[in-house]
């Protein structure tokens, strides 16, 4: 195999110092992702920085203003079974618990998910040209079996899709992503984490090269009384979206106050319509103007010779999902359609 | 109190707990000193040559030991029959490292041989090869203008061309009442057994070897072996005790096998040769195949002609067929009828028998054709089955050995409930769901060919049983256990089975459903002989007890002899064998089916399906809720070896129906998919409520046990019965496999 060296990390200048060092040297978190492409050949690691032992970020506490932080390296299982998460923010424990299998959720951290690469069958297999894995080579998606590609948000150079569960959920809820770097630290709206591919599909998100996710907020809105996470897959359970929704709403009197719906399986990040969420507000929460909504989010969306079936298939999830969402007990295990 | 007869208990597998523990050793697992690791090299072009290999930076690697590739390998042998195995198709046989040509994606090139398979697998990422690439053609439905009639070979035995045409078809169509013409497709699949290809071979020195194969057939690859390296027989062994599931894979020898064996006998030392799951895609598959059907019928629902037309894919070097079109007329009376096979060669690696093999392939289109003309006359399908049930088999002319599908209907029907259904399409629902019941049949020829056994009663009066067999998983080696039990008398926990060991006694490749009825023959007839022997040895006793008695007048039971009428009369199979000198007491026999009775009859095993459906009314997403399989397939061994591989046949029956698929890209002549993550099999979460019925079925003529096998009958109807719910469910007819949850939006 390529030789590396490990290195176990304690704390971030530690890390910082090891990262800069190699240009191939890459943190580790639950290895799930990162592996796999070790072993496929496609990432080439000269060191791992092991990062799970760094001090601080291994808990979920409450902050000052009624949010919640997830540190970046508790693990997906247990944020999903948290008892802040489940009783305030019930919309990403179901995220999470669609994604993967109970295998890898419990090696999988929260930093680590929202770096996950793209399952695009041709970034995996290193014969075939792909801008992503090597800029410049072309896109083989384009013309080739498309059916789990992009509809939003695509360019000419790349159609991929960010694969993430977790994120769909942090998308709508307003996640905020805090970084640790030499130059300090910052924090990142969700909206604003991951990119989409125009000319750099190479680029999966805005973290720069040497930083570390350290925690992610969530403001104190959880949407706990209505939610709903829907997840449209060729099976039913460890296997990635093809479509999914998270949908958080806020209702009074009857009406919508606030609305939030992400589309996950779509885009090369998790898709979010500000348009489509003002329009609902003060509006009745019915099939028809969930309906509405559904065109305005899909609005401009772009098809390939596989994959047209998801502009009707988003539409028709939205409008389920929020109406899943006003009576949330219907949700089923596997984020399966309501019976 | 008399041994209980073996047969028709529900034992559990006697190795299981071997397997659930890890103490079972699969041909991967054999470790040696000074064992040596190969990776194969893949050709990562679909189509062309080999310019170059430049070997320098992986050879350089410390212990790194040898690359072989088509430049440096030994001489080897040289004819085409030398490379044909017992499955071999009717052309040339794929040779690994033959020459510099590269004839289908993923075909094996070269191998690293090194002191560690990381390392091997490292030295393989530094290889630099160059091709000359050339145009290619994988895509079935784009080249069906090519299509040819499939040579025939020694393959065609078990895979008799289609039956002639009768009658007139095309006059019988156009003046029938009722019709349905319609068109099928489903693309590429892979086996992907759990266990990964591997083969361990021990160099023994003086040309000897001694090889751990995945295989489904010892005698099968040690014949190969001997074959292209010019070895003698004996002196190649062929061992596999385990196999972590084939499902018809292990019926050719793998290219695995080949390049360790080959870089053993150069090294002299030992060589392992294990696949990596995406290796597991470079080799046989079931193939793609397009179907066309045309049925009409009288005003009554009777078939008066049938059409059956099946174009499959093979490759450019060997004619791989497979009984697609042959079921309909076996199952469905017709005066009129036109079966038609084909093949398109395209550049692929050739395919291979995967579980029920055309079986299924044609049941898709027949049983969706029957169900779509069912609604035409608006004739229940059921009804419409039992309507044209023929007790013969009309395509030859000739009686069925038995056949109770009448029974597997019914039976089939009362446990699943079929009389609440609602004929009409998208007449049933449950809150959100569309709710669809369908049903199909499934036919699967009850096969037996020529084996041999060993019998013997050891000096502890307990006996022991042999054949090179291999068990694939299935339960082979207990049901052995419990014939030859019942052939002497003995409990099961008295009989010891060796197996998976080309030392042994012959038997053909496992596959086919023809095992238990071959290897079961095979110790049946070494039972009776064993039996004899014994009776003789002990009326040669010193005043033996029976020596004016006849074999006729005695029983064996509780390990002994004893007089029929009065058991307390006996001599135990320990004394006869004391009596010898101690010397165990030994058959060997060779059993042949009387192929001249067989002849006079169709021998097959008969299913009914039952599905119910949930679709998803906005959103199309399906799921097999409920699902009754009913079978006859003569004497069932093991009531529960025989209903898991019922079971799993019908879990498989989901994946082919909705789940699986080898994602090709036709422009770039690769398959896509080739990990366990992407390729699609069902999960629990995809599996629900499954029933299996086995209807009595007493046959005299098939073999004298009166079994038929149990391995592929699973998989053939429950596939279109699925097919046929979704329809009932949505009203939406979905020809190809898997059906994709989207077509129903
Ligand atoms: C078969 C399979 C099926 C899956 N199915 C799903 C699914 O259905 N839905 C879903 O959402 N996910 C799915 N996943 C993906 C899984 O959720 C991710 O692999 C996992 O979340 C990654 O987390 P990790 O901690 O293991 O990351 P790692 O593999 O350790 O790291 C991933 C990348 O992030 C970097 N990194 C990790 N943590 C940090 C940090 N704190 N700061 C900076 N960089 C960091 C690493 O350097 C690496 O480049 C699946 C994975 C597999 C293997
Ligand atoms: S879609 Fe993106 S990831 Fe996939 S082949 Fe094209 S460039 Fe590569």
């Amino acid at each position: 195999m390529n030789n590396f060296s490990y290195i176990k990390a304690n704390d971030l200048p530690t890390a910082f110092g090891h990262v800069r060092l190699g240009d191939a040297a890459k943190y580790i978190a639950g290895g799930t992702n990162l592996i796999d492409l070790m072993k496929y050949n496609l990432t080439k690691a000269s060191s791992l920085v092991d990062i799970n032992h760094l001090v601080g970020n291994h808990d979920i506490e409450e902050l000052p203003d009624g949010g919640l932080r997830l540190g970046a390296f508790v693990r997906n299982a247990a944020t999903a079974y948290h008892p802040l998460v489940e009783e305030r923010y019930p919309l990403l424990s179901r995220a999470i618990l669609a994604g993967a299998s109970a295998q890898i959720r419990n090696m999988a951290t929260n930093g680590g998910n929202l770096l996950q690469r793209t399952r695009c069958y041709y970034f995996y297999d290193a014969n075939t040209p792909c801008n992503k894995r090597e800029p410049g080579s072309g896109c083989s998606a384009i013309l080739g079996y498309n059916r789990i590609m992009a509809i939003l948000g695509t360019s000419e150079s790349c159609i991929a899709v960010f694969p993430s569960d977790m994120c769909v959920a942090l998308a709508a809820l307003d996640a905020v992503v805090n970084i640790s770097g030499e130059d300090g630290e910052r924090s990142l709206a969700f909206a604003d984490f991951h990119r989409l591919p125009g000319d750099t599909p190479e680029l999966d998100n805005n973290l720069k090269p040497g930083e570390i996710i350290t925690s992610i907020d969530i403001p104190q809105k959880g949407f706990a009384r209505n939610y709903s996470y829907l997840k449209l897959r060729d099976r039913n359970s460890y296997a990635f979206a093809l479509v999914s929704v998270a949908t958080g709403l806020e209702l009074e009197n009857g009406l919508i106050k606030d609305a939030r719906i992400a589309l996950g399986g779509v885009a090369h990040k998790p898709w979010r319509v500000k348009e489509a969420e003002d329009f609902l507000k003060e509006k009745e929460p019915s099939a028809e103007n969930f309906a509405q909504a559904a065109e305005i989010i899909l609005f401009g969306a772009k098809v390939f010779e596989y994959n047209s079936f998801k502009v009707e298939l988003a539409k028709r999830a939205i409008v389920r999902n929020c109406m899943m969402a006003l009576n949330p007990e219907s949700q089923l295990p596997g984020a399966q359609p309501s019976a | 109190m008399s041994t209980r007869p073996a047969i028709g208990q529900p034992i559990s597998r006697l190795e299981g707990h071997m397997k659930v523990t890890g103490a079972a050793k699969y041909a991967g697992e054999y470790n040696v000193p000074g064992l040596l690791y190969g990776y194969v090299i893949n050709s990562t072009i679909t189509k062309g040559k080999i310019i170059s290999f430049n070997t320098e930076a992986a050879k350089a690697l410390p212990g790194v030991i040898e690359i072989f590739t088509h430049e440096n390998r030994p001489s080897l042998a040289w004819f085409d029959l030398s490379y044909a195995d017992m499955d071999a198709p009717p052309g040339s046989p794929f040779r690994p490292l033959y020459n510099a040509e590269v004839s289908s994606n993923g075909q094996p090139i070269g191998l690293v041989v090194a002191e560690t398979f990381e390392l091997a697998r490292y030295a393989a990422t530094l290889m630099e090869i160059q091709y000359e690439e050339e145009s290619f053609r994988v895509d079935l439905k784009e080249n069906l203008a090519e299509a040819h009639t499939p040579s025939i070979g020694m393959a065609t035995m078990l895979k008799p061309p289609p039956p002639k045409p009768k009658g007139d078809f095309e006059e019988a169509f156009a003046n029938s009442y009722a019709q349905v013409s319609a068109e099928y497709f489903h693309g590429t699949e892979h086996h992907n057994p759990m266990e990964l290809f591997a083969t361990t071979t021990i160099y023994e020195g003086d040309g000897k070897l001694t090889i751990y194969d995945k295989t489904q057939g010892t005698i099968n690859s040690q014949l190969y072996v001997g074959n292209i390296f010019g070895l003698h027989f004996k002196d190649v062994r062929v061992i596999s005790p385990y196999v972590g599931g084939a499902f018809g894979s292990g019926l050719r020898p793998q290219y695995q096998l080949f390049l360790s064996v080959m870089a053993a006998l150069e090294l002299k030392r030992p060589v392992r040769v294990t696949l990596d799951r995406s290796q597991m895609f470079t080799f046989g598959h079931r193939p793609q195949t397009v179907q066309y059907t045309r049925f009409g019928t009288d005003e009554y629902g009777k078939i008066i002609a049938m059409n059956h037309k099946a174009i499959g894919e093979t490759s450019k070097n060997e004619d791989y067929t497979e009984n697609v079109v042959n079921w309909a007329n076996m199952l469905y009376a017709s005066k009129n009828t036109l079966m038609q096979y084909e093949l398109v060669d395209l550049d692929v690696f050739s395919p291979l028998d995967m579980r029920a093999p055309g079986g299924s392939t044609g049941s898709h289109a027949i049983e969706s054709t029957m169900d779509e003309l069912s609604y035409k006359l608006k004739i229940d399908p059921m009804q419409l089955r039992l309507i044209n049930y023929s007790e013969k088999d009309d395509s030859l002319g000739r009686p069925y050995s038995s056949k109770e599908l009448r029974q597997c209907y019914l039976q089939g029907a009362e446990r699943f409930g079929w009389a609440e259904r609602n004929p009409e399409p998208r007449s049933m629902r449950r809150g959100n769901k569309l709710i669809g019941y369908g049903m199909a049949t499934g036919i699967w020829e009850a096969n037996h060919l020529p084996a041999r056994a060993e019998a013997i009663i050891d000096s502890e009066g307990k006996l022991q049983v042999s054949s090179a067999v291999t068990d694939i998983g299935t339960g082979m080696m207990t049901i052995m256990a419990q014939i030859a039990a019942d052939e002497l008398g003995l409990p099961v926990e008295d009989v010891a089975i060796s197996y998976g060991d080309s030392k042994m006694p012959f038997a053909p490749i496992q596959g086919g459903s023809f095992t238990t009825s071959t290897i079961g023959s095979a110790i049946k007839a070494a039972g009776k002989a064993l039996r004899k022997k014994l009776f003789k040895k002990a009326k040669d006793m010193d005043s033996s007890i029976f020596s004016s008695m006849d074999i006729e007048d005695v029983a064996f039971r509780d390990g002994k002899i004893s007089v029929k009428d009065s058991p307390a009369l006996s001599v135990s199979f320990k004394e006869i064998v004391a009596a010898n000198k101690g010397k165990a007491i030994k058959t060997i026999n060779f059993s042949v089916p009387k192929f001249f009775k067989l002849k006079k009859y169709s021998r097959a095993a008969h299913s009914a399906v039952f599905v119910e459906v949930e679709v998803d009314e906005q959103l199309g997403v399906i799921n097999v809720t409920r699902a009754v399989t009913a079978v006859a397939a003569g004497r069932i061994i093991n009531p529960k070896t025989a209903r898991s591989q019922i079971l799993g046949g019908m879990v498989w029956s989901v994946s082919k129906a909705l789940r699986e698929e080898t994602i090709t890209d036709y422009r770039l002549g690769k398959y896509m998919n080739q990990n366990l993550g992407e390729y699609h099999i069902p999960v629990h979460a995809d599996i629900h409520d499954m029933d299996v019925i086995f209807v009595e079925e007493k046959d005299e003529n098939v073999n004298e046990l009166g079994t038929k096998g149990v391995g592929e009958i699973g998989l053939v109807g429950m596939p279109p019965a699925i097919a046929n719910a979704v329809y009932h469910a949505t009203g939406k007819r979905i020809n190809q496999f898997p059906i994709h949850f989207d077509s129903l939006l």
